[in-house]
């Protein structure tokens, strides 16, 4: 054994133990992730539970959310009544039990000892509501305009009432988003126009008929959109559904509240597989609801693109001609040397400082001076002089250009030499030589350099949070108001949208799904983005190493 | 032919001036680039610099009196635009400071039915005068300013307002003549101390009620004599939240508790300066926590009210030393604990008491400063001298900030000792601001330790283990997956490691405890029991994939741990080993704690130092350890004295460059701990860091504010601190980069 200690082989195995350390919890990170956000789509069955506390019966009907084992004696320390219980652990559920406005918390324990029964009937429903989350309970009855529907079966009817009501919220939100925020916009610049003329003090009479002739036409056609809103409002109305909840009370619930309803219970595993998918396709596709904490992610991941394509473009020619510079243009002297290193040591700068510099630079400083020459008319109020998407772009620019920097000289230095002088002898001069040889076989290495700048982009939040990122951004930057692209606004992110909902949210038990869902979305991107560019890099080197013999 | 040959040469002309073009093109943008990153540096710079200048006093106008004796005292408003002068004979005038310099532009003669024999100015920011007569009657008076906007342009109109009603108000219900008075307005109640002519001190406190015949408010109130105090009386203050009276008497000082009118109390009665020395004057300082004395001697000691150790005191801070011989007056600013002090002949000192700082003292003047009046903004001081009203700019943005405010113990107003605080607002304007920066260096500092102490053992063997045993194909495989790590987002290694890890550890605790202990035993044990295997069996088992036979051992010593957690809870720690460690151990207990960021921080900063070190180790010429092992030399051995000597300054390279990354990260200290500002090594407990702080107070604070530039400092000492780290590393590694390739 002493031989054994001293031939160090126990401390190898120790190494040895490390990498199994660091593999398991990578392996188990990206697992656990994986996990937690997929299975937030698959559709869970949902049981009634019989209990009995304190010899009264009481029905909880809900999914189960959550299980643990806790020691008898820390439930006892809290007050529970566990007597008649032995052992020294219980297990207990976390059931999801929905219908927010009729019980206390829409989340309960309960203990397993409790539990006299669990059954998951057929014909549990959940029905999944723009207000108020989950409501679970059974179908009693549609009434359609006021009348029972008895011709159909209640599934069928159910159907045919929640199909007809989302069609008719979607025209509303149509409406309301489109053509509406519309108006809305064009009044804006309106008033925006006519404050300019008064600062100029070129506002006279005829311009001011002029704009109110405009004002007036918009506000009768707002008049009209306003009409048919209300007329498609009060037609959604029109249906309820009648449902027995768990208290055993019959609760009627407005369709044009409903989004959906399920009966989980009655799936086979392929029409789960199939809503499974639907899940996943509403959840990319859909805006948040009720503080986000339901609903998609489309505006965070819209914004998280729109904001990286940005950066992309800002990034990729500076980086380029810098790289370029450095490699083929800079004296090989010492400055060379350091300014390599500073800007290679950039990269590992935090991030939050270069949120605080985007926010005194761009933001206070740049953005402050556009508003005073540009936008006087909007004054007080900013217009770029506020944290906004073109800041964020330009912050992680500046963020990620070290990457893209490094990223193309190491391109630029494994282009083998004798290509260059073999242009070089052909005649060709040196921006020819760059143009034509050159950088065309750099540009893989570009793409790879650009490619870990987005997945760095991607991945950010610090910044972002000083310099644009909000929670619930009104408008895309992106939409049909002239000028089609508003860099000025403030977007979401999927990042900022994991901390907020995760950390910031009211209601943190609902919303952890959610956010791991988020994560894995993002995860998930960010490693396809990484290995893209470590298989092109890969795949440069063997192209390489092949030239240079 | 010829022709042919000028269109080559001007074709060759276009494309040498297309090749000038780019190389000047590119070499512009290349250093516009790197200039454009060099202007990080500056701009944080050129934000944090204001904080460090100096105070800057300008003398900006002067208004020649006639009457220069008459001054009772003096004014200005916010804009500097006007000021006005209480006179002895009753009158308030008003001057243009503004368009017509000098010129008298209003002025109300008061007629009083009584001699005036007394003469008080509440607390600066309230603005506030008061007329004390011989017939024991008191007469409040607010000078104020009507501002009006006729055609778009700011006019201000002077007037004056008796928010005590038009009627002189009785002090002394006896008809004595007040002899020394101060008051002040709170809400609906009044308060007045003073005194009479037979040296007898009173407390008078009116509250307003509103008549309901005729809606108008009434002052009614009664007057309680201090009896305990007696003789001479040389100067009486009272807290503008009518809750303490000052009272000076030689160098003795009497607090006294005014809060309820039927239980007035003496506090404290204390020498507030050596019996040899005299007191010249004395002032609450804005917010009336601390009283500021100042005695012949040129002393000005700060004194506040703490909760200390034998119960509530009162005692001396600080003190400050002044040019002066003598302070003549000290003069609070309105908002900020700035006071200005004035001497015999013309000195004139600004004074900052957090931050300890005499920020300025000269001689502005050649008479000596007789009165003085601190601007609203605190951008000015109206002061009389040399017969002459005069107006002075004075520059002082930031006097909080000063090195030892930042990196030294403070005694802040209301704590017991000197401390080290950050707590930079609150909803009060006359806050004292706490700026210590080093709660938030000392927070950045534990969470680094605590991540570099997870994080280095594990990376360091992973990345000797996969360089110097794995065989290569498995290598191939291995070191992206590590390194996959690096790339994700720490967003999500916040909230796993606040949401999801941090439950776990304060429920599993005693498993997780076990678990740090019995996991490197199990792993010896595996070892040996591989080692003594029978030889026809252990032969069959391919050399370096002991990392792949681990994790299931791993696995499954992890899942026993937590296995037993609960048991052990319950057989140990009755149940619940949190509560425990409160209760008996005294320990505080926070869900998101040290331990949670050290391990989440822990794997963020894995991967750089595994890539980093593994590149190191890798690197190291095979024929080095080649030629150790022929000598005899086991693999351990070569492994220790050969391989990792030679790859040492890639191993602390890697080191540095993990630090750097500790220190700056943002999101996983903001998600995983409960950002308090504490100095706490204790590992169950949170912290508050620099990047996290920023994060968190920087989109609420005020453009330019000393909070701003205080943030931006914090940024700016991460921006140095991790650049020396990685230029350190960086430059480290180019050196062992060298030296391999001469090897």
């Amino acid at each position: 054994m002493n031989k054994w200690f001293k031939s160090g082989s126990p401390w190898i195995w120790m190494t040895a133990g490390a990498v199994s350390i660091s593999l398991i919890s990578v392996i188990g990170l990206l697992l656990l992730i994986a996990w937690r956000g997929l299975v937030y789509f698959w559709p869970s069955n949902i049981y009634e539970f019989s209990l009995e506390l304190n010899k009264t019966p009481v029905t909880v009907i809900g999914e189960v959310y959550d299980r643990e084992e806790v020691p008898t004696s820390r439930l006892q320390g809290v007050g529970t009544d566990i007597s008649g219980f032995q052992g020294n652990i219980i297990e207990r559920f976390l059931i999801k039990t929905g219908n927010r406005e009729y019980v206390d918390l829409d989340f309960r324990w309960i203990l397993a000892t409790d539990i006299k029964s669990k059954t998951a009937h057929a014909d549990l429903v959940k029905i999944e509501r723009n207000k108020n989350g989950n409501f679970y309970g059974y179908i009693e009855g549609v009434i359609e305009n006021g009348k029972t529907i008895k011709d159909k079966s209640k599934y069928e009817a159910l159907e045919s009432v929640i199909d007809r009501a989302v069609e008719l919220s979607d025209e509303m939100m149509d409406i309301q988003n489109g053509e509406i925020g519309s108006i809305n916009y064009k009044l804006e610049e309106l008033r925006l126009e006519e404050r300019s003329y008064e600062l100029k003090g070129k506002l006279t009479a005829e311009i001011i008929a002029e704009l109110n002739a405009e004002r007036k036409t918009l506000q009768a056609d707002y008049l009209v959109l306003e009409k048919q809103l209300m007329a498609l409002r009060a037609d959604s109305q029109r249906d309820t559904v009648l449902v027995k909840d768990m208290r055993g009370e019959v609760v009627s619930i407005p369709v044009y509240q409903v989004l959906d309803a399920q009966f989980p219970n009655d799936m086979n595993v392929f029409e789960k597989a199939i809503q499974f998918i639907v899940q996943i396709g509403k959840f990319i596709s859909e805006d948040p609801r009720e503080a986000n904490t339901e609903g998609g992610v489309f505006p965070a991941i819209f914004g998280t693109v729109f904001m990286v394509l940005l950066m992309a473009i800002i990034v990729t020619p500076f980086g380029v001609i810098a790289a370029i510079y450095l490699h083929e243009y800079a004296a090989k002297n010492a400055i060379t040397k350091i300014v390599r290193i500073s800007v290679i040591n950039l990269a590992g700068v935090p991030s939050i400082v270069y949120g605080v510099f985007g926010l005194g630079f761009f933001v206070y400083m740049l953005g402050g001076n556009i508003d005073a020459l540009f936008y006087p008319e909007a004054q007080p109020s900013p217009t770029f002089g506020t944290p906004g998407v073109i800041w964020s772009a330009l912050t992680l620019a500046i963020l990620t250009l070290p990457v893209v920097i490094v990223s193309t000289e190491e391109g630029l230095s494994r282009i083998p030499t004798a290509l260059r002088q073999g242009s070089l002898a052909l005649g060709a001069t040196k921006a020819e030589t760059l143009w034509r040889i050159v950088i065309p076989m750099a540009s893989p290495a570009i793409m790879t350099g650009l490619i870990l700048a987005v997945a760095r982009a991607a991945g950010e939040v610090a910044p972002l949070m000083l310099v644009g990122v909000v929670k619930m951004a009104p408008t895309l930057p992106l939409d049909g108001n002239f000028p089609f692209v508003h860099l000025d606004r403030k977007f979401m992110h999927l990042g900022f949208h994991i901390y907020d909902v995760g950390f910031q949210s009211p209601n943190v038990e609902a919303a952890r799904p959610l956010v791991y869902a988020t994560a894995f979305l993002l995860v998930s991107v960010i490693v396809t983005l990484n290995l893209t560019a470590i298989g092109i890099r890969n795949h440069l080197r063997e192209k390489y190493k092949s030239l240079e013999h | 032919m010829s022709q042919q040959l000028t269109q080559t040469s001007n074709k060759d002309q276009f494309r040498k001036v297309k090749d000038k073009v780019a190389k000047y093109g590119v070499t512009a943008g290349g250093l516009l680039v790197l200039a454009a990153l060099l202007m990080i540096f500056f701009y944080l710079l050129y934000v944090v610099k204001p904080i460090f200048d100096d105070v800057d006093v300008e003398h900006h106008q002067s208004i020649a009196l006639n009457e220069p004796l008459n001054t009772l005292s003096i004014g200005v408003d916010e804009h500097l635009e006007t000021a006005y002068r209480f006179t002895k004979d009753s009158k308030l005038e008003f001057y243009d400071l503004h368009t017509n310099l000098g010129a008298k532009i209003f002025e109300h003669a008061f007629d009083f039915q009584s001699e005036v024999t007394s003469f008080a100015q509440s607390a600066p920011h309230l603005n506030l005068y008061a007329y004390g007569f011989e017939n024991g009657q008191v007469q409040v008076v607010k000078p104020s300013f009507r501002i009006t906007f006729p055609n778009d342009v700011r006019k201000i109109t002077p007037t004056y307002r008796m928010p005590l009603g038009d009627a002189p108000l009785e002090l002394s219900e006896e008809g004595d003549a007040i002899t020394q008075l101060a008051f002040s307005i709170s809400e609906e109640t009044t308060g007045f101390i003073f005194t009479n002519d037979s040296g007898e001190l009173f407390y008078k406190q009116l509250l307003a009620e509103e008549n309901f015949m005729t809606d108008e408010i009434e002052w009614v109130g009664e007057t309680v004599a201090i009896e305990q105090i007696k003789g001479n009386i040389q100067q009486l203050h009272i807290s503008p939240d009518l809750s303490r009276a000052f009272a000076i008497q030689g160098t003795l000082l009497s607090v006294i508790d005014i809060r309820d009118i039927d239980e007035i109390e003496i506090l404290y009665q204390i020498n507030v300066t050596d019996f040899n020395t005299q007191i010249t004057a004395s002032a609450l300082l804005s917010g009336a926590n601390s009283i500021l004395i100042a005695n012949n001697e040129g002393t000005i000691s700060q004194w506040f009210e703490i909760n200390g150790k034998n119960g509530r005191e009162f005692v001396k801070a600080r003190s400050f030393k002044s040019e002066e011989a003598s302070v003549n007056a000290i003069y609070p600013e309105l908002y900020r604990k700035t006071f200005f002090t004035t001497g015999a002949k013309g000195q004139f000192g600004v004074h900052y008491t957090t931050s300890e700082a005499t920020l300025f003292t000269d001689s502005l003047t050649e008479g000596s400063i007789t009165h003085l009046a601190v601007a609203p903004r605190a951008n000015a001081v109206f002061l009389q001298a040399d017969n002459k009203l005069q107006l002075f700019h004075v520059e002082n943005e930031h006097p909080e900030v000063t090195w030892s405010a930042l990196w030294q113990e403070v005694w802040y107003e209301g704590y017991p000792e000197p401390d080290y605080i950050w707590q930079s607002t609150s909803a009060s304007d006359d806050f004292e601001s706490k700026f210590s920066l080093v709660p938030i260096a000392f927070g950045t500092i534990k969470a680094a330790f605590y991540a570099m102490l997870f994080s280095v053992p594990i990376a360091l063997a992973a990345a000797i283990y996969t360089a110097y045993f794995m065989p290569s194909p498995v290598r191939k495989v291995v070191k992206p997956t590590i390194e996959i790590m690096e790339a994700l987002p720490t967003v999500i290694l916040g909230f796993l490691a606040g949401l999801w890890l941090a439950p776990i550890i304060e429920d599993n605790l005693p498993g997780i405890v076990i678990m740090l202990m019995v996991l490197p035993v199990s792993i010896i044990l595996v070892a040996f029991a591989i080692h003594n295997l029978p030889k026809a069996i252990s032969n069959k088992i391919p050399e370096g994939l002991d990392s792949i036979i681990l994790i299931p051992v791993v696995l499954f010593v992890g899942w026993a741990c937590f296995a037993v957690s609960a048991p052990i809870e319950t057989l140990f720690f009755n149940g619940d080993m949190r509560l425990y460690i409160t209760d008996e151990l005294g320990i505080d207990f926070d869900q998101r704690n040290s331990f949670v960021v050290g391990i989440a921080m822990g794997f963020a900063v894995i991967p750089t130092i595994f890539s980093i070190t593994e590149d190191a180790v890798f690197s190291v010429p095979k024929h080095l350890s080649q030629g150790s092992l022929a000598l005899g030399a086991s693999q351990w051995q070569t492994l220790v004295r050969v391989v990792l000597l030679t790859a040492s300054p890639g191993i602390f390279s890697a080191i540095m460059m993990g630090l750097g990354r500790a220190v700056g990260e943002t999101m996983i200290v903001l998600m995983a701990t409960g950002n308090t500002p504490i100095m706490d090594w204790s590992i169950f407990q949170g912290m508050r860091t620099l990047s996290a702080n920023i994060a968190v107070e920087m989109p609420e604070s005020e453009v330019g504010s000393t909070h701003y530039r205080i943030l931006f400092l914090a940024a700016f000492v991460l921006f140095v601190f991790t650049f020396i780290f990685n230029t350190a590393a960086e430059f480290v590694r180019q050196r062992l980069r060298e030296k391999y390739s001469s090897l």
